[in-house]
């Protein structure tokens, strides 16, 4: 083989959110009102474009998480396979030319000149000018080519994007052809003008039509990324597209893993809390009140200054160096986690207070059935909504986080790639004459793009499971309608 | 109300006692002082004699809870749980990696955190309110609108982002006021501007847009429509009926976070070269002084209980329904 498949613990995790993300779409297709309330999430054509922003983001994170380890040229008089001590991913595999084509410093996007002059000798004389980069337009063989060659370059790759679109429609449109069991062009029909006298349809204009954008826009950032650098290049001369791009599964990571550790201790406590009361609910109110009383920045930089003491102190724990990186990220999700699952907590124990009293649960406690049994079957249905809002929720303050916490020092490793360690890298960068603006600029766009497709998604979500937002939806849509 | 005041400062203590020992858990059993010598003398080539030395120079020497050759009542004083935890309930911090006192120290520079948080707080919450107020009032108009998704777009956007974009406008093309800096007395306005109105601007977005719902959920309600068919203008019935009925929501977020204001602001006062106590702590945090992170920690969670407190007592002042007892 030519690369040995490496599983990070990271990894593990992320797929194995992802199966479960499966099973429970699964379960929600089974569950009618599950269904009909996605469906509603789905009639929202800002909630469906938002979800076709974040999907792309994940499946930049998901091609990102498959690591292996490449094999190491044969060497003379040694027999044993050997493999690179640095670990790639399938991403890195993708963007290999973005990765390996460095520069020596900073250049300006899609430049083919270096960003600083540089001595060098031209004809025999001994000249200041800016130097032709390394991989920048290098394939230029006259630089006033430079011009036609982007225009090129951007409808080729603005075409090879709209097929990838033209693909992706026929299998969207195929699926709900198969599912609705009509014909091809009458789903064709109902996806681009539904009937507006039937029922709300679900926004796959919205959906399709944020496709076509992000295909465009990938299609010509790939038409270019070929001989250019489309966001410039950092100090260190690294592409900073690449860079930007392997910062999408950090945050993606500190987002959802977080709750890993989040759901189970609000979930259990709360409802341990307000089912069996007396001194059970005494010491979980009385553990989430201290720790809801320490400022939550300062309680994730003792535990992260502890973590980092620990990881320091025992080198031997981990073998490769994206192994630590991988072991901090792990822990801050960690300490994230355990900083932040007071809030939900304390709602799910004051909405379980409610649900102890309601005629059903007492049916059920008179039938002797057992606490654990009333809490999977009775309450914790009926809780999932709130569950569920606060994790969506929650995801882009995650998001944001990470990058103030990288900033102040207690984030990810340094080494990791992430919006917080490209920011942090560039912070002083505005400073300089003339100013290095693009590093800063690649993750400003790529963060918002995220984070403000997580908040809109986030309010479908709630507007669709919580009740009292469909009470009032209700309400203004009789008014509307009278 | 003195009766029920009392009452309440005598249930704080469980709680700060649950903060210290949680503090040292974190600090001295999670991580022994060995731990934190070597790591903090480098890793390579240290010396048993170096590492006793720099336990001695900061009192980590000590047993942890228990000193059984000890005389007496040192038994239990005379031991880092006493020394380091127990001693902050008297706001004794003992001393930090340089030298010097950290409660001095922390006396000395919340004059600057409070001269950036005080007009931040006072001016976010003016301009967040009528901010929401303008939404409700221009409400289902595409003014309602825009700046809803305003608001959506501005909360979506990094805390970094806006200083370091406010620093690069203001302060390098435009040349306003200084990049940062600090001076005291009258001259530190020219210092504060930037910072105050950066973090006013940046905390716009999810304020307001929580303002306005809470402010929509009153306005649906039987008063408001009694008021307006008596008569009332609708600027009227914002402000007297409204506002001052969305206030009991407002004040939750707001009175809580008033005794933090000492705290300052971390990335305000890192980035703008403030010496409050947002800087220290993250200074501490950079050089990985413990003692001072330990301390930052324990007045944070003081500052918040005493937020909780005041919370309940403006209640009081805002709604005369509620009685405390």
């Amino acid at each position: 083989m030519d690369f040995k498949p490496v599983l990070l613990w990271s990894d593990i995790l992320l797929w194995a959110l992802v199966a479960g993300c499966v099973v429970l779409a699964v379960y929600c297709r089974s569950q009618d009102y599950l269904r009909r309330a996605w469906r509603r999430v789905g009639e929202s054509a800002v909630a469906m474009a938002s979800v076709t922003v974040l999907a792309g983001f994940v499946l930049v994170g998901m091609l990102d998480s498959l690591h292996y380890q490449p094999r190491l040229p044969a060497q003379d008089g040694r027999t044993a396979v050997q493999y690179a001590p640095e670990v790639l991913s399938a991403l890195d595999a993708l963007l290999a030319p973005l990765r390996l084509n460095r520069e020596k410093t900073y250049s300006a996007p899609l430049a083919t000149h270096g960003f600083a002059k540089e001595t060098m000798e031209r004809d025999g004389v001994q000249v200041r000018d800016f130097p032709r980069l390394h991989a920048g337009g290098a394939h230029l063989a006259e630089p006033s080519h430079y011009a036609a060659d982007l225009c090129r370059r951007a409808a080729t790759g603005a075409f090879g994007g709209l097929l990838v679109w033209v693909l992706l429609v026929g299998v969207v449109v195929g699926l709900i052809a198969l599912a609705g069991r009509t014909r091809y062009g009458a789903a064709c029909r109902a996806v681009w003008r539904p009937d507006p006298e039937g029922e709300r349809p679900v926004a796959w204009r919205a959906a399709l039509l944020t496709a076509l954008v992000l295909c465009l826009l990938g299609g010509v950032a790939a038409g270019w990324a070929g001989g250019y650098h489309v966001f410039g290049t950092d100090k260190v001369g690294q592409d900073v597209l690449y860079l930007s791009l392997k910062s999408v599964r950090t945050a993606l990571l500190i987002g959802t893993l977080t709750t890993l550790v989040t759901l189970p201790l609000a979930v259990a406590l709360g409802l341990i809390a307000g089912l069996r009361g007396g001194w059970w609910d005494d010491a979980i109110q009385y553990v989430y009140t201290v720790l809801n009383s320490i400022p939550g920045v300062l309680l994730i930089a003792a535990m992260v200054l502890m973590m980092q003491v620990i990881i320091d102190t025992h080198p031997d724990w981990f073998e490769t160096a994206a192994e630590r990186a991988d072991a901090r990220l792990l822990a801050l999700c960690f300490i994230l986690g355990l900083t932040s699952w007071t809030g939900l907590c304390r709602l799910l124990r004051a909405e379980t207070l409610k649900l102890r009293e309601l005629d059903y649960v007492q049916a059920a406690r008179a039938f002797g059935v057992g606490d654990a049994r009333i809490m999977a079957r009775h309450i914790l249905p009926n809780l999932m909504h709130i569950v569920l809002i606060s994790l969506v929720m929650d995801f882009s303050g995650l998001v944001l986080s990470e990058a103030v916490l990288s900033y102040i020092g207690i984030g990810v490793d340094t080494t990791m790639n992430s919006f917080g360690t490209l920011i942090n890298a560039a912070r002083l960068e505005l400073s300089r004459e003339p100013v290095v603006w693009w590093s800063l600029a690649a993750a400003f766009v790529l963060m918002l793009a995220m984070v403000l497709a997580a908040n809109l998604f986030a309010d479908a979500v709630r507007d669709a499971f919580d009740p009292r937002f469909q009470w009032r939806a209700r309400r203004i849509h009789k008014r509307a309608a009278a | 109300m003195i009766a029920y005041i009392i009452r309440r400062l005598f249930y704080a203590i469980p709680i700060l006692i649950g903060v210290n020992l949680l503090t040292f858990l974190l600090f001295f059993v999670v991580n022994t002082p060995d731990d934190m010598a070597r790591m903090q003398l480098g890793m390579k080539r240290v010396t048993p004699e170096a590492i006793a030395k720099w336990k001695a120079e900061r009192g980590y020497d000590k047993p942890l809870v228990w000193n059984a050759e000890a005389p007496g009542l040192d038994k239990a004083t005379d031991t880092i749980l006493f020394d380091k935890s127990v001693r902050m309930f008297a706001f004794d911090f003992g001393r930090a990696d340089d030298g010097r006192d950290i409660a001095l120290e922390i006396r000395s520079r919340m004059g600057p955190s409070l001269a950036i948080a005080v007009p931040t707080f006072i001016l976010g919450l003016f301009v967040t309110v009528s901010f929401a107020l303008l939404l409700v009032f221009f409400r289902n108009t595409a003014l309602d609108v825009g700046g809803v998704v305003l608001c959506v777009a501005a909360m979506s956007i990094s805390g970094l982002f806006y200083i370091i974009g406010g620093q690069y406008l203001v302060s390098k093309v435009w040349n306003l006021v200084p990049i940062s800096g600090y001076a005291g007395g009258l001259d530190a306005g020219r210092f504060l501007i930037l910072p105050v109105l950066i973090s006013v601007v940046g905390g716009i977005g999810s304020s307001a847009r929580w303002y306005r719902t809470l402010f929509l959920e009153e306005i649906n309600k039987d008063y408001v429509r009694t008021a307006r068919a008596k008569g009332l203008s609708e600027l009227a019935v914002l402000f007297r009926h409204v506002l001052k009925n969305a206030m009991i929501p407002i004040l939750t977020g707001v009175v809580v976070v008033i005794p933090l204001l000492f705290m300052g602001s971390l990335l305000l006062e890192s980035f703008f070269g403030i010496p409050g106590l947002g800087s220290y702590t993250i200074d501490a945090i950079g050089s990985q002084d413990f003692a001072v992170v330990r301390s930052m920690v324990f007045i944070g969670s003081v500052l918040y209980i005493a937020g909780l407190l005041l919370t309940d007592i403006s209640y009081t002042l805002v709604d005369p329904r509620v009685r405390l007892n």
